[in-house]
């Protein structure tokens, strides 16, 4: 049907199908090609990928490129202006060590950004379906009659680690039993081993994998920041001994600026560095740390199985210890045959399982189509839901109060990943967490609202790509 | 190398996946990584209690030996520190060639013993290190699981003559 107007039928209007879009609809030949595509790409986690799959982050990056900034300028400014003074009146060492400094902290907090923190990947349909099996008998083992009707008790496994009973809890997005210590991040969508926290200041979680690039980044930061305060310092005395300090001050501006920032930068980050150094040394994390569960308090048979003993060791092992592979095998290739995992929830997860079987979703557009309209219109108001807790969470004060500088940053940034999507299940109740309860409870609320709109965003996030390749498959037909 | 692969690729298209079982993480001694050696009852009439517990103890070995803690490893630590982590780029962790080893075994383990006897053990890394998966597949032709037709001397020689070469 040619469009527009009838009229001759001499101009055939038939626009051309232009062959460089991957529609499906093409041999199979093309299609084989289309579909190697890396598993980065059908990633289930809220995560952004760049270089092809090479650097991981979370989805907020604004915080971090907020520390990129303050770091950058910072420094560049102290090299700038500070340096050539110093290195002729006092030694050249001052900007070499500067230098080394800031080399350091800017590769530790990329390596802390850019890597995977110990993702766990999600368990395959059939594990999935495995696990559901075993857990439905033992309900229903423990019930006497199976369950229907009102909601089953939370998943819980119990194991004795070292003489301490630890409970080990079910994921209901990733479908799998938490290993001990790991958490999942709301923010991220993810099960992460030896989850500590959700660092906005560096855009990704902080768990197995990266601590250690995390704690000697905030470790030199804090050597960088009293470097510079320091030599700003003598810098602004010896200039205003030889031209009065109203003078210097207005011989070298930077300097103020250097100051100031150095200044709140101060507190905050050598408390959290002494914070994580005690931390690293009784081998806990922060979210451990804050939940007290290895605390005294709890009870006086209460210690930390994990803990090797002595705090050379558990330095050392934090430290220096082996480094696990990632699991998530970001730029593999996806293998046709093998199953994905399926996105979470209702009924409509045979889409997320075959997302890499084009040639059978090419049989379905018409089904996937309908989830589009819905799931784009969730994605479109879920987002704005999202982004402002976070912002309000994360870019409230850049400069916390002297009061708590060391759990502040950790308490802040703790709050959000604190989410066991499970609603019942609380991990946080202000009597459990000991310290900043305030801003915890504060947290919490907006917290359980965003964990409802992650839970809608995680499952129609699949299901949307899934959708807008259908889409494009009606589009083209 | 690649005509083992190739007749166990040929084992899971020419056979039909039955069901299958998963070897659970075994936490009691903490976060390292350890599976159960509980003998699953699906296999039961389909591999020696012995030969599978066997198997996994070698498994365990390995991971214990990829994340053992001591000298090598510190040293490993602190060079890779020193260097800036780009020592990474030229060499692999300790981790990841203790890792390729047990990729091999389990190859290995597949050739000779699991194959033979309808089975497949997928690499746990695989699966995200969380299970020891272990495909059982029905026997089609007579003789069972011998992979059809294809190659000359691979690993799943036992099988016996059978029904190999009714394709």
């Amino acid at each position: 049907m040619p469009p527009g107007g009838g009229g001759p039928m001499k101009d055939c209007e038939y626009s051309q199908i232009s062959t460089h879009s991957s529609s499906p609809m093409e041999s199979p030949h093309k299609k084989k090609k289309i579909a190697a595509r890396r598993k980065w790409e059908v990633f289930p986690g809220r995560n952004k990928f760049f270089c092809n799959g090479r650097i991981m982050m979370a989805r907020q990056t604004g915080v971090f490129y907020l520390t990129l900034v303050l770091i950058l300028v910072t420094s560049g400014l102290f090299f700038a202006f500070d340096c050539p003074y110093l290195a002729v009146k006092i030694t050249p060492a001052i900007p070499a060590v500067a230098g080394i400094l800031f080399f350091f902290v800017m590769g530790t907090l990329l390596r802390t950004s850019f890597s995977d923190p110990g993702v766990l990947p999600r368990a395959t349909p059939d594990e999935a379906a495995d696990l559901e099996r075993q857990i439905g008998n033992t309900e229903d083992i423990a019930n006497g009659t199976s369950s229907g009707g009102y909601r089953p008790p939370p998943r819980t496994k119990e194991v004795i680690i070292n003489g301490q009973t630890v409970k080990l809890k079910y994921c209901f997005t990733c479908k799998i039993f938490r290993p001990p210590r790991a958490s999942h991040c709301s923010l991220c969508d993810n099960c992460v081993e030896r989850f500590d926290h959700h660092c906005p200041w560096v855009g990704n979680c902080v768990g197995k994998r990266n601590y250690r690039f995390f704690y000697m980044f905030i470790l030199s930061l804090s050597f960088l920041t009293v470097f510079i305060f320091a030599f700003v310092l003598t810098h602004v005395i010896l200039r205003s001994q030889q031209t009065g300090f109203l003078n210097a001050l207005k011989d070298s501006p930077a300097s103020v600026l250097e100051a100031v920032v150095c200044f709140f930068s101060v507190w905050s980050i050598v408390g959290l560095s002494g914070f994580h150094t005690y931390l690293i040394s009784s081998n806990q994390t922060t979210n451990e740390d804050i939940k007290g569960s290895w605390s005294n308090k709890r009870g006086k048979e209460n210690y930390n199985p994990y803990s090797y003993g002595n705090i050379f060791t558990n330095c050392c092992v934090a430290l220096c210890g082996p480094i696990s592979p990632s699991l998530i095998d970001r730029r593999g290739y996806i293998q046709p045959d093998t199953p994905q995992p399926a996105a979470p929830s209702n009924g409509i997860t045979m889409y997320g399982a075959t997302q890499s079987q084009s040639d059978m979703a090419a049989a379905t557009p018409l089904l996937q189509s309908e989830p589009s309209l819905t799931s784009d219109e969730l994605h479109l108001s879920g987002k704005p839901g999202l982004g402002t807790p976070c912002a309000s969470l994360t870019l409230g004060p850049p400069t916390p109060p002297a009061s708590m500088p060391n759990l502040t940053e950790a308490a802040l940034a703790d709050v959000i990943p604190r989410k066991d999507e499970h609603m019942g299940h609380q991990f946080l109740t202000p009597d459990e967490a000991p310290s900043p309860p305030r801003l915890l409870a504060a947290g919490s609320p907006l917290a359980h609202s965003r964990t409802m709109h992650v839970l809608g965003l995680a499952s129609q996030d699949s299901l949307h790509e899934d959708s807008v390749r259908g889409l494009v498959k009606l589009s083209s037909v | 190398m690649a005509t083992e692969v190739h007749n166990l690729q040929e084992l899971r298209r020419s056979a039909s996946l039955a069901t299958k079982v998963f070897i659970q993480r075994d936490y009691s001694d903490g976060t390292i990584c350890q599976f159960q050696t509980k003998f699953p009852p699906e296999l039961d009439s389909r591999i020696e209690r012995q030969l599978f517990e066997e198997t996994v103890k070698t498994l365990n070995g390995f991971y214990a030996e990829a994340e053992k803690i001591g000298g090598s490893s510190y040293l490993e630590g602190c060079l890779a520190c020193a260097t800036a982590y780009f020592i990474f780029l030229c060499m692999e962790t300790h981790y990841e060639k203790v890792l390729k080893k047990i990729s091999r075994y389990i190859q290995e383990q597949n050739e000779k013993i699991f194959a033979p006897r309808g089975l497949l053990l997928t690499d746990p890394v695989e699966r995200g290190m969380r299970v020891i998966e272990i495909s059982i597949y029905e026997d089609r032709c007579s003789s069972g699981s011998s992979s059809s037709g294809s190659s000359s001397g691979s690993g799943s020689s036992s099988g016996g003559g059978g029904g190999a070469g009714s394709r």
